[in-house]
């Protein structure tokens, strides 16, 4: 009965207990959301890559080396001579290299030069292949098969010429040597689906009239050009894979100990756990700031209690007069708040759910994090039990003033 | 022999801190069932005296006794469980939760008090039959509070502190927000109900004309003598 009158109360102030909700549900939403965001960031990347033992680059720091060569984010500082890379390939470990040239760029998305090994020992979340629904891989040198997030915002279509640009965010292209759309990729989830991908060959090729980073005047027919040896003389980075796990830190330990160049070989899970320590401060923060709101609506709402007290006087005095005690009366009061905080966290979940809906394809294409559609995890359940409890306890610093008020008062209100 | 309704023994009372306003009462009574009329004015002690006599305050020397058991023996809990098994209260006006249903209302006392539950037996039904018996229509006990005309809601309140019929009804000038016409109306009925549980009246008003209706007119100067002294 004590519950039906304080949810009758609460309707009764419909507009104020409404608002004080809302504002209780937005900060859940949004406490919530970061929570969610910062999860499939993280399962995000970590999904990126699975089934490379060892990234090698050029000498610098493993989570940049890791950032440029899986993520595309960020450049590499200095190239690896092939000379190096045929070293590391002939080791009796390797099972397998894939080397990577990186550099070239069309419109907003980055060109990579590789081999026909990519596809086949590349893989994401878990174990899985990169698939090529329509059209076919690496066939002729000015193949280019690109991600899916490249097909659907530029509306590329197999058979599609495409120019490449020189460097990234650059002006001059590479338009006396177009490129034909070979296949389209399968949408991974990964950065994959935002690249062009050519071979390494290619790569070559277009830059066989350039000198220095500027085009030099002559055009050497395309003719020419397929007869050439078209070898590169550096790589960007390679990914490798080893014949025996067991074997990774012997070939890393080789790898960063090349007398010939400063190499470096990492391991894309320890260098992921160092990004997590990098980003992890950020985290905290976002997390911080976002429970700072939450509090903030619970101040909110004490202060909504506060003022509703004087006015409710009257209704704290027929209470008392019924044989109510002065706690009733402070339970009423937590019991109010609580029930407001608990449909301000379950709207609150409404919202992010509603968010995740809208906004879920459109993070994907936007930063390639797929945000996951998933029941309340224990740890969101958790909180918004929090949330909950932080309102009892908000609650009580009203709660007790009216305590307070109605025992002075006690039937009789003076007013 | 059958204790008085209401006896107040030497009773003195100051308020902590409120200027310093104190009260005595020497000597009042009422019998079982009796009607009594209280005259006086507001800042006549009328706030405290019922204060006292309902146990939300205790005196601070002498004894309150509520049919016979004195309620300065017990505990701030045990009065307020007291006062909602023994007494049934009706204020000037807004007596009821505006936002909580007319059955609700009256059913309220009794959610504090287990024994006044069990002696109004079907505790719907009986509030059905109160409200039959104030000329309440049935279809009132599931509207709103809110939505009753203020003789409606002062009607409500009489249902309210009879249900269980409590032996001691105290009522704070219940009639004036009333007119003239529905006053003597509400005055019989709640007379009649009043009869019907045997419950004593302890009423004040200020409003010497309703006297005549009542068993004994007591004037609130003549039984209690206040001060105010400058604290």
């Amino acid at each position: 009965m004590i519950l039906r009158l304080a949810i009758g109360s609460l309707c009764a102030r419909a507009l104020t207990v409404g608002m004080t909700i809302l504002a209780i549900a937005l900060s859940v939403a949004l406490f919530l959301g970061v929570e969610k965001i910062r999860t499939g960031a993280r399962a995000s990347f970590a999904d990126t890559i699975s089934g490379t033992d060892l990234i090698v680059g050029a000498r610098s720091g493993s989570v940049q080396l890791l950032l440029y060569s899986v993520f595309r984010i960020g450049n590499a500082t200095n190239n690896v001579t092939w000379e190096s890379y045929q070293d590391i390939k002939s080791r009796p470990e390797v099972d397998w290299i894939v080397p990577i040239s990186l550099g070239d760029s069309h419109r907003q998305f980055r060109v990579m030069g590789t081999t026909s090994g990519f596809f086949e020992h590349y893989k994401y979340r878990g174990g899985r292949a990169l698939e090529i629904p329509v059209g076919h891989g690496l066939e002729d040198l000015y193949d280019a098969v690109i991600g899916a997030d490249v097909a659907a915002s530029l509306g590329y279509a197999v058979g599609d010429p495409i120019v490449v640009s020189h460097g990234l965010a650059s002006f001059t292209a590479h338009d006396d040597q177009p490129f034909r759309v070979a296949g389209i990729i399968a949408k991974t989830g990964t950065p994959v689906d935002r690249t062009v991908i050519v071979s390494l060959e290619a790569i070559e090729a277009i830059h066989v009239d350039w000198q220095t980073g500027a085009k030099s005047g002559q055009i050497t027919p395309r003719e020419v050009i397929r007869d050439m040896d078209l070898t590169p003389t550096a790589i960007t980075a390679a990914l490798v894979g080893v014949n025996s796990r067991l074997q990774v830190f012997g070939l890393q330990r080789w790898i960063n100990d090349y007398p010939e160049e400063p190499v470096l070989a990492i391991l894309p899970g320890v260098a992921l756990q160092e990004l997590w320590q990098i980003v992890g401060v950020a985290e905290t923060a976002l997390i911080g700031v976002s429970a700072m709101v939450v509090v903030t609506a619970l101040i909110g709402m004490m202060a909504m209690i506060f003022s509703s007290l004087n006015e409710r006087r009257r209704e704290m005095a027929i209470w008392r007069a019924m044989g109510a005690r002065p706690s009733t009366i402070l339970g009423l009061l937590v019991l109010e708040a609580m029930l407001m905080a608990a449909a301000g966290a379950l709207l609150g979940l409404g919202f992010l759910y509603l968010g995740l809906v809208i906004g879920q394809p459109w993070v994907d294409a936007a930063f390639g994090i797929w945000l996951p559609i998933d029941p309340p995890s224990l740890r969101d359940v958790l909180a918004l039990g929090f949330v909950i409890g932080a309102a009892a306890l908000t609650s009580l610093f009203p709660a007790l003033r009216a305590y307070r008020l109605s025992l002075a008062d006690g039937m009789m209100v003076r007013i | 022999m059958i204790p008085p309704a209401l006896a107040l023994d030497d009773v003195a009372f100051a308020w902590p801190g409120r200027g310093g306003f104190s009260l005595s009462c020497p000597s009042f009574q009422i019998a079982p069932g009796e009607r009594v009329l209280l005259l006086g004015t507001s800042g006549s002690g009328k706030s405290t005296l019922l204060s006292l006599v309902c146990g939300v305050v205790p005196a601070t020397r002498g004894r309150v006794l509520v049919g016979g058991t004195d309620l300065g023996a017990m505990s701030a809990g045990g009065r307020d469980r007291f006062r909602a098994e023994q007494i049934g209260v009706i204020f000037q006006q807004f007596n009821l939760l505006p936002y909580a249903k007319v059955i609700d209302n009256i059913l309220l006392p009794l959610r504090f008090a287990p024994h006044r539950r069990a002696r109004a037996g079907g505790a719907i039904h009986e509030a059905a039959r109160l409200c039959a018996g104030l000329g309440l229509p049935e279809e009132v006990l599931s509207m709103p509070s809110g939505r009753l005309s203020v003789g409606q809601q002062q009607r409500v309140a009489v249902a309210r502190a009879l249900i269980g019929a409590p032996p001691l009804i105290v009522a704070d000038e219940p009639t004036s927000a009333l007119d003239a016409a529905t006053q003597d109306h509400f005055l019989r009925l709640l007379f009649d109900r009043t009869d019907e549980a045997q419950s004593a009246l302890l009423m004040v008003s200020h409003d010497e004309r309703l006297a005549p209706r009542f068993d004994r007119v007591i004037r609130l100067a003549d039984i209690v003598s206040t001060e105010r002294s400058a604290a």
